[in-house]
């Protein structure tokens, strides 16, 4: 990993930046491992002025509606449900507690890295009911699909997943046709490539003349896909570029992508903060609706209303920047997140308030 | 299995009992309690303080002592590298050691959860006998309580220990100077993550050994050369090294400046981090220590506690400076620049 980190490098590529840039601009990187990335290492100062980086929704935990995340609550505190998740999952607030305080209050809430985990920890409790939230970009996809297709090879009539998957290009697109976007250029997010391919990209680059790069996560990754941007900013040309081409290739990951569509179809997503993106998340086909929590289990949810203090959707399009938010902070802190940005070290916020106090201050 | 681990499990092997496992009742004090005691653990961990048997401890104490505390509650309770018996032991020989004292008696309770294998009780037993072996303390007073099963995890241990301050020692944050050394005495995370490398749900193939180790020794002889030289030292366990920085500057008023790039982290857990999306600053750290050393004695510090078997790996990673106060800021690998701050709960690791 150490030569995607070398500081002589970075520096060379920051040189190159300074070099191209003769105006100002703005570019999203649309991953929440890529602002992770920029901030843990520094990279924001280190860009010249003229180069602002706005950073995008690509935080699967920060834009999982809060009823979904009520709906989880709900079911871990059933009694006979081990409810498995993300680690990252546990501190988001839903619209009354998280899940870390309804495990304090008894639940069976355990932390998990892969769903196929979750189906040998059905396997061992037969008595459980074991389900699996099941929340990630394109990414996480095919092994939360793997997890039902061994699931039902397996015959296990005590396991299902809580879907919220988001998609990304949908996304990218729901931020660009916002009438107060000011975006110039994207990075779009290595890993969701890896498995999708590149061909959603081209276009959207055409049709609204943008210039993305797809884009990894390691240091010298953002600061070469940021220069590529910048490239084709300032020779006013907009393509899609690969940036990752030693992980992505261009169709992607065949295989997986059919394990995806066998189990799930793609649907209307509602993401927190943002609101309804069409075609824009995954849900169980009805074959397998048997493992779809959603359908198993009969719960309805309202959607509570959010913190009406909390902006995370401005923050999340790229309009504000959590400094702009009278709550970071303040009232919003790590420790008591109003909304979900402030939660995953992913979201904007949290990576602004963990990392940039330079910047804060 | 350590060699030394092994030889003392030839040599003291299990009693034979009428038991296999603990049970509520030999938390009661009564004739269990008697038989699970009298049946090695006494013999196991005997010098003449214990073996009176009394109600508490006595003993003499002359001059300026440390005491300290600390429960353990480790799961699972056997780990690669070792287990929550040795743990309990170094972690107060260690906490002592930070307060610049010679560690000499410490106590010993365990809250069972009843259920527990007599055999995995055993190995915890000696495990503890040879920690205190080689840290040179001794195990005085003790107490035993017996939880129904589900009101624990396994086994819980507190120990508590006293001992008399190193001559020589004038450890404090006060102490602390612009200007000072930063060294770390070895590899950061090791601990945390040969914990994490077989936590349910999580287990993955590694050779990561936590680094349960007793520093008295190591710190008593570094204390014999640069005494009052060394102004803090102190050992980051839980929260990781970021945390336990961020405290001392919040503490001292002073800003702390350390470099991603000189951290000493072994490449399996850079990479078991890297995988779990957990960043190594925060993981939890057991025979590890971190020095604020006057900057005149940096190098020859350095080179005498790389000599030491604890210290072979370590590094000076940072000072302390005038500028941020109560800020910790980190060059990052790439030559940007980062603060360091406290992690608002248990680290959890990131989707992707």
């Amino acid at each position: 990993m150490s030569e995607y980190r070398d500081p002589e490098l970075a520096k060379k590529y920051l040189e190159e930046i300074k070099k191209t840039v003769t105006q100002p601009w703005s570019i999203m990187e649309v991953c929440g491992g890529q602002t992770h990335s920029l901030v843990k290492n520094g990279i924001i100062e280190m860009l010249p002025k003229e180069v602002t980086m706005i950073h995008g929704p690509g935080c699967p935990v920060c834009v999982t509606s809060l009823s979904v995340i009520d709906k989880a609550i709900h079911l871990a505190l059933e009694k006979n449900v081990i409810l498995c998740s993300f680690g990252d999952m546990l501190r988001v607030p839903g619209s009354g507690k998280n899940l870390l305080e309804a495990k304090a209050e008894g639940a069976d809430v355990r932390i998990l890295y892969s769903p196929l985990e979750a189906v040998k920890i059905a396997e061992d409790n037969p008595n459980h009911e074991v389900v699996f939230f099941a929340v990630g970009f394109e990414t996480t996809a095919p092994a939360n699909a793997l997890s039902i297709i061994h699931a039902h090879r397996k015959k296990l009539n005590n396991f299902s997943i809580l879907i919220s998957h988001v998609l990304v290009p949908p996304a990218i697109k729901a931020v660009i046709q916002d009438e107060e976007s000011k975006i110039d250029g994207f990075l779009a997010a290595g890993h969701v490539c890896t498995i999708m391919g590149n061909s959603e990209y081209y276009p959207l680059s055409r049709e609204y003349k943008v210039p993305i790069v797809v884009t990894g996560f390691e240091p010298l990754d953002v600061l070469q896909g940021i220069l590529m941007v910048l490239r084709q900013l300032e020779a006013k040309s907009y393509k899609v570029e690969n940036q990752y081409s030693r992980i992505v290739r261009e169709e992607g990951n065949a295989e997986a992508q059919k394990i995806i569509h066998s189990v799930f179809e793609i649907k209307n997503q509602i993401w927190r903060g943002i609101g309804e993106i069409p075609d824009s998340g995954y849900k169980v086909r009805s074959k397998y609706q048997s493992f779809d929590a959603n359908q198993k289990f009969n719960i309805t949810i309202n959607e509570a209303p959010e913190n009406p203090d909390c902006i995370s959707g401005q923050i999340m399009k790229g309009l504000k920047k959590p400094f702009e938010c009278s709550q970071f902070g303040k009232k919003c802190k790590p420790t008591n997140p109003l909304g979900a940005p402030m939660v995953s070290s992913e979201g904007a916020c949290a990576a602004y308030y963990h990392f940039s106090g330079l910047v804060e201050a | 299995m350590s060699e030394k681990k092994l030889r003392m499990q030839l040599q003291c092997p299990m009693p034979k009992l009428d038991f296999d496992v603990i049970t509520l009742g030999h938390g009661s004090g009564g004739v269990l309690t008697n038989k699970l005691l009298d049946s090695g653990v006494f013999d196991l961990l005997s010098n003449p303080i214990l073996n009176e048997k009394h109600d508490g401890a006595i003993f003499k104490l002359d001059g300026e002592m440390a005491f300290s505390t600390d429960s353990f509650l480790v799961s699972p309770i056997f780990f690669p590298g070792g287990n929550i018996g040795e743990l309990a032991v170094n972690g107060t020989i260690n906490d002592l050691s930070m307060c610049g004292a010679l560690p000499k008696y410490i106590s010993l309770s365990f809250i069972i959860e009843e259920g527990l294998k007599m055999s995995e009780f055993w190995d915890i037993l000696l495990s503890i006998k040879l920690a205190c072996e080689e840290a040179g303390v001794q195990v005085v007073t003790g107490d035993t309580k017996v939880v129904e099963k589900g009101k624990g995890d396994k086994i819980f241990i507190n120990t508590s220990g006293v001992g008399k301050l190193h001559p020589k020692a004038k450890i404090g944050a006060k102490n602390i100077q612009e200007g000072d050394s930063i060294i770390v005495s070895g590899n950061i995370a090791s601990h945390g993550m040969a914990i994490m490398s077989v936590r349910e749900g999580l287990e993955f193939d590694s050779e990561i050994l936590s680094d349960t180790t007793n520093l008295n020794h190591t710190v008593s002889s570094l204390l014999d050369e640069f005494e009052h030289k060394i102004h803090l030292l102190t050992d980051p366990t839980r929260g990781g090294v970021a945390t336990v920085l961020k405290e001392i500057a919040q503490n001292i008023g002073l800003g702390i400046e350390i470099s991603q790039n000189k951290l000493p982290v072994n490449s399996q857990v850079a990479g078991a981090c890297e995988l779990l999306g957990l960043d190594p600053l925060y993981v939890a750290n057991e025979g590890l220590f971190i020095a604020f050393v006057d900057a005149t004695i940096e190098e020859d510090f350095l080179k005498k506690l790389q000599k030491d078997s604890n210290g072979i790996n370590a590094k000076v990673i940072g000072k302390v400076v005038k500028d941020h106060p109560n800020q910790v800021v980190m060059e990052s690998a790439i030559g940007g620049k980062r603060v360091i701050s406290m992690l608002p709960g248990e680290q959890l690791p990131r989707i992707c």
